[in-house]
């Protein structure tokens, strides 16, 4: 009589390799670990989201009001109120100001006083200009020949429209993504599907390395060299504008641009271009009208996250863009962008103020617009990807 | 050399038992943190015991700091606005007391190669808020003006806006950079452009003779008409502190800032000093 059958331990392992016997604890605790580093990514890009947009909610919800309209008072008719006002008036609350003693409060009044004189004598002081009636659409101010897009936050009246600043960043992009898209998927095709292997091994890593320069030099480069070269070649107005800042840009993109593009074309089977040139087709007609199309979700992908970066890159801009906020689409002109305009005025407002708010508003928008493009673009490479899956 | 060392040894045993021991904190413009760097640096050297710590940030970052009492001086390129002056009661009790520390002159540039000398103040307004759009206006060639501009952050900038535009807004067309530097590089490089910085700045540009209007003399932004304040765009720097903590240490440094030896650091980082009623 044979022992009952018992499976020899080296099958064993092999078939509960196939079954999926359950992890060792060592394995579930770094998978876990890996979830929860995956997870704790997506629980902080919201929880930026929340802090930055809940700095700008008083203005999103129109509760904030930065009119400067003040009535005149001397301290005696202010001291002559009822308490509740003159606490009111020294921006305390009831209770401290009770407890304030009187020569602290007189002090507050005369201060008071003295502010009231300086405001300006304007039509406007009493415009809540933080209310999206005034951060979307023009405005006839006093002085101004007509109704106007108007950013100045530093000034009697604070005026922010912020039209021009999205034109603004949307025309420095639109320029870098003209420049660099061409450039970075040409050279993509090139590498991918027509250079000699030895070429590629020396363009693939150069071009990526541009990603290496930081933008801070970069913008040093457009600022004293581009400027004045495209300037000179040009002759235009002013050395500064959307040209010159979207070249830049373009340069910091392109290597983001090439490396995805190229990956993609990369990734399309070899059986492709080998049918399409027994097919009879040159290496550049099977690289263009097969392996192109084939690759076209995921050349899209690279133009997005091109346009993602772009849009969101502060110093290039800050430094080569002129800085002045114009609503024009003419790219010779100076453009003052978002992120530029963020990384500007931060240091100097008032903590918790109206342009504080203001440009923590901005950063919002600005998160919302990336987040629309980006789901946008998923949402077409998804129906690309669909159709070319349909044909094939 | 050695009489020198000796000397200076001598000051410091004097001096030793008189001063103590201390920190003091300055926090505020960043047109003063190089000067305030240098007054801190030469003023350590002399006492050592005292140690004195100068960071930027900008004017409002050090009322802000003043209010909180993070530092014991403000430093500020603009006089004190009065909601600040409210905050600061609400924690002292009194008024920040304020010194003027220096002196400061803007001047407006423009190419070398202008042909134009001088410039009256209503013009400037004329110009900066973009009624005034081309050369031929002032009498220079038939050329569209490139305005400079500073960052509004700067109290370069808000001092020029208060003072020359009569707070009128700037025209949109400006173009605005990070400090007096780029302005200058900028408007050095290019035929049709003005802008505007500190007088003590600028090799490379022509700094115009200014009018307080059409019909006074032009005058230039030398250190002489800027002390006698005949030049129109001077300012003055300020040190604001806690009444109470101006005893001790803090008031022996004010002083000494104000002193004719601080006053001479002041010309070394390319301001100008006080004029003499204002010294202590």
């Amino acid at each position: 009589m044979t022992p009952p059958d018992t499976t020899p331990p080296a099958a064993f392992e092999w078939r509960s390799i196939q079954r999926g016997r359950r992890l060792r604890p060592l394995e579930w605790l770094v998978e876990r670990g890996i979830f929860a580093v995956s997870l704790s990514a997506i629980v902080m890009v919201f929880l930026i989201f929340l802090f930055v947009a809940r700095e700008a909610l008083p203005i999103l919800f129109g509760r904030m009001d930065s009119s400067v309209a003040q009535e005149q008072m001397t301290v005696e008719e202010m001291k002559a109120l009822p308490e509740a006002e003159q606490a009111r008036l020294v921006d305390m609350s009831l209770r401290d100001f009770r407890e304030e003693d009187p020569e602290t409060i007189e002090l507050l009044l005369e201060v008071k006083a003295e502010e009231m004189q300086t405001i300006p004598d304007d039509p406007d002081i009493g415009a809540n200009t933080v209310s999206w009636r005034y951060l979307v659409f023009p405005h006839q101010w006093t002085g101004y020949d007509q109704p106007e897009y108007i950013w100045q936050p530093v000034s009697q009246i604070h005026k922010y429209n912020i039209v021009p600043l999205f034109i603004g960043s949307l025309k420095a992009t639109l320029v870098a993504l003209l420049f660099a898209v061409p450039f970075s998927l040409g050279a993509a095709i090139y590498v991918s599907q027509l250079a000699a292997p030895r070429t590629r091994e020396l363009l693939k890593p150069v071009i990526e390395m541009l990603a290496g320069i930081p933008s801070v030099v970069l913008g040093f480069f457009a600022l004293i060299v581009m400027a004045s070269v495209l300037q000179d070649f040009f002759g235009y107005q002013s050395r500064l504008n959307a040209l010159v800042a979207g070249l830049a840009l373009g340069i910091a993109i392109i290597p983001v641009v090439f490396s995805i593009a190229e990956d993609a074309l990369t990734s399309v089977p070899r059986s492709y271009t080998q049918a399409a040139l027994a097919l009879g087709s040159s290496k550049w007609q099977a690289a263009w009208r097969v392996v192109l199309p084939a690759a076209i979700p995921g050349v899209f992908a690279a133009v997005v996250l091109g346009f993602g970066r772009a849009i969101g890159e502060t110093m290039i801009v800050l430094m080569a863009s002129g800085n002045a906020s114009i609503l024009s689409w003419d790219p010779l002109d100076s453009v003052r962008t978002v992120t530029a305009t963020i990384a500007a005025e931060l240091a100097e407002t008032v903590f918790g103020g109206h342009h504080y708010r203001m440009l923590f508003l901005l950063g919002t928008l600005l998160f919302a617009v990336t987040f629309v493009a980006n789901l946008v673009a998923d949402v077409v490479i998804h129906r690309l990807k669909k159709r070319l899956e349909g044909l094939a | 050399m050695k009489y020198q060392k000796l000397l200076t040894l001598a000051a410091v045993l004097v001096a030793a038992p008189f001063a103590q021991a201390g920190q003091i904190t300055v926090k505020g413009s960043d047109t003063m943190v190089i000067l305030g760097q240098k007054w801190a640096e030469v003023y350590m050297k002399k006492f050592p015991q005292t140690k004195v710590q100068v960071t930027g940030g900008g004017s409002g970052t050090g009322m802000a700091a003043l209010q909180n009492q993070t530092t014991d001086l403000a430093n500020s390129s603009r006089p004190i606005k009065p909601k600040e002056v409210a905050e600061c009661i609400k924690v002292f009790k009194k008024r920040p007391t304020e010194y003027k520390v220096a002196m400061d002159g803007l001047s407006v540039f423009v190419h070398e190669s202008n042909p134009i000398t001088e410039i009256s103040l209503p013009q400037l307004e004329q110009i900066f808020t973009g009624r005034i759009t081309n050369w031929k206006q002032l009498g220079g060639k038939d050329e569209p003006i490139t305005l400079y501009s500073r960052e509004n952050s700067s109290g370069t900038y808000e001092f020029f806006k208060e003072h020359v535009l009569q707070g009128k807004d700037f025209a949109a067309a400006a173009q605005t950079l990070q400090g007096t530097a780029s302005v200058i590089q900028s408007v050095a490089k290019e035929p049709k452009s003005i802008g505007y910085g500190g007088a003590a700045y600028g090799a490379g540009v022509k700094h115009l003779k200014v009018k307080k209007d059409d019909n006074s003399p032009a005058i230039e932004p030398e250190e002489k008409n800027i002390l006698d304040q005949s030049y129109p765009i001077s300012r003055y720097l300020f040190i604001y502190v806690n009444p109470a903590l101006d005893k001790d240490e803090v008031a022996a440094y004010l002083k000494w800032i104000r002193s004719d030896e601080g006053q001479a650091v002041v010309k070394d980082v390319g301001y100008f000093p006080l004029p003499p009623q204002w010294r202590s």
